[in-house]
């Protein structure tokens, strides 16, 4: 009685242990992790509830939904993306990341699913006039660190005295305190910002022209190297949600022109 | 021939015994084998992953982060002993009004992390701008290498303080009465009787400190200062490879290793007179 008992007890835990590593074989078929940053509004932040609102957020879920997997989204510090997406702590990463060779030579990218231009944002009493490496001569500069924004500063705005912060909030408190002369990123993050209240104290100061080794073609979904099919289902939904419409119904839900980019 | 040498017959020496392989003994070997695979693996590691154009690229940037690590600790360091001095007569005081406020301020720099004090003048004074400009103060606070320098110096003054009280009340009470008795001044009695005893027993803690403060500074990129670890960071987002972070340890390490050769040289200068 008893052995047959500890048989039965050993023949289901085989029988478990079978089924979970079938599971974890197809796990790409039936549930994704996703990373994401939930620090860049309007692309992907949390509420103040703790909930993960924002384009990328959607777009994911719509992704997710039109590949019929389950998606679950893991909030991670942009610094640490790439490194934890390679430890496996989630698949793939939507939070706007730009699609650039650096990258690339680390992780895969799926295509863009938006583009969009840097930009420079300035308070409003700036003497600040153009938006090139001239005009910043000698002005304070802040960034988000680990950016292609940051990149872009670095090599392109060298004449102006560059700070990097580590998220867009503290840039935001120190253009907002004057410690800093003039703010560069997304184009769309600092329009989403210059409309809050938090953003009443800066204009935009025009939008730059992407350089295509730094900025790349736009943001795309990183995962790991050599995972072609996720890769190919992740394009494969971007196309679809482009033809079916449900791209367009996000992205007017957010913006007033199409975000995709050329 | 003496009474011993008939009594007692000249023994051989005993059999040398092979030391037994205790537990001891092999945990204690496996651990050191450990560390040497653990070594010789890192430095495998950097040498195959020796790359001439990633070194031209980022060492300048490490050796001015180095430079930012080294001069932020140091200035702090020394302005934080200045400020310590207060502190610790506050704290011996027995006065209310003295010692209460210098309680305080050692209690919260204690007891409140770094990084929280660092983010609080930095972006937390950042909110009172138009107040601090009314008092003329925004011109200092405005700067990031300010600010990394107030909280620095803020945050060590109170340890420093801790460990000047500690090692002053170590020296006995007798010293004290004896310089009185010699009519010594009380400049002359701290200068001369008390500092050189108390000094013995405050330079270990004191190089704690500076270690502490050198490895504790890696928190100052968040305010803008690139240090040595906000440029490793730097390099590690662009480079996604390992050993950005690996020589970063490599120097904090040479730091803290001169320092503590620096430290075994002023104990030796300071306990001269204890030596045999």
């Amino acid at each position: 009685m008893r052995i047959s008992k500890y048989l039965t007890l050993a023949a289901s835990a085989v029988a478990l242990t079978l089924a979970v590593g079938a599971a974890q074989a197809d796990s790409h078929l039936k549930s994704i992790k996703i990373g994401t940053e939930g620090a860049y509004p309007p692309f992907n932040n949390l509420t103040s509830d703790g909930k993960l609102e924002g384009f990328d957020i959607d777009i994911a879920n719509a992704l997710c939904e039109q590949m019929n997997v389950q998606c679950e989204f893991v909030v991670n510090d942009w610094d640490g993306m790439i490194p934890s997406l390679i430890a496996g702590k989630f698949d793939a990463v939507i939070a706007s990341m730009s699609i650039t060779e650096e990258r690339k030579e680390k992780v895969d990218f799926s295509d863009k699913y938006y583009n969009s231009p840097p930009a420079i944002a300035v308070p409003k009493d700036s003497d600040i006039t153009e938006a090139t490496d001239a005009g910043l001569d000698g002005k304070v500069l802040g960034a988000q660190s680990s950016t292609t924004h940051s990149n872009y500063a670095e090599e392109k705005l060298s004449s102006a005295d560059i700070r990097l912060y580590p998220t867009p909030d503290e840039y935001k408190l120190d253009i907002a305190n004057g410690r800093v002369d003039a703010v560069i990123d997304d184009v769309i993050v600092l329009s989403e910002w210059l409309k809050s209240d938090d953003g009443a104290c800066c204009k935009l100061l025009g939008t730059l022209t992407p350089d295509l080794v730094i900025n790349g073609p736009g943001a795309g979904i990183a995962i790991r190297k050599g995972e072609d099919d996720l890769r190919e289902m992740f394009n494969e939904a971007i196309i679809a949600i482009r033809d079916n419409g449900k791209y367009k119904e996000i992205n007017d839900s957010y913006f007033e022109f199409d975000v995709y980019g050329e | 021939m003496s009474v011993t040498r008939q009594m007692i017959e000249a023994q051989a020496p005993p059999p040398l015994q092979a030391r037994p392989w205790s537990t001891a003994r092999v945990s204690g070997l496996a651990a050191m084998a450990l560390w040497l695979v653990v070594g010789v693996g890192i430095i495998l590691f950097l040498v195959a992953e020796w790359d001439p154009e990633k070194i031209d690229r980022y060492a300048p940037r490490y050796f001015s982060g180095l430079w930012v690590t080294l001069t932020l600790v140091g200035i702090s360091i020394v302005l934080g002993a200045l400020v310590s001095i207060p502190v610790t007569a506050g704290r011996m005081s027995s006065s209310r009004w003295a010692s209460v406020p210098a309680y305080c301020y050692v209690y919260f720099f204690r007891g409140t992390p770094l990084i929280a004090q660092l983010f609080l003048i930095y972006y937390g004074l950042g909110e009172f701008r138009p107040q601090l400009q009314a008092i003329g103060l925004w011109g200092f606070f405005r700067d990031p290498w300010n600010c990394a320098i107030l909280a620095f110096t803020l945050n060590t003054a109170a340890y420093q303080a801790e460990i000047l009280r500690g090692a002053l009340q170590s020296v006995p009470k007798g010293q004290f009465e004896g310089a009185q008795a010699l009519g010594l001044t009380r400049l002359q009695t701290y200068r001369k009787i008390i500092l050189p005893q108390a000094m013995i027993v405050a330079l270990r803690p004191y190089g704690n400190e500076i270690i502490l403060m050198v490895k504790g500074s890696a928190i100052v990129a968040i305010i803008t200062v690139f240090d040595l670890f906000g440029e490793t960071r730097r390099a590690y987002s662009r480079t996604f490879d390992f050993q950005t972070y690996i020589w970063a340890a490599i120097f904090y390490l040479i730091i803290v290793e001169a320092l503590r050769n620096l430290w075994n040289l002023l104990e030796d200068r300071l306990t001269r007179h204890l030596k045999r």
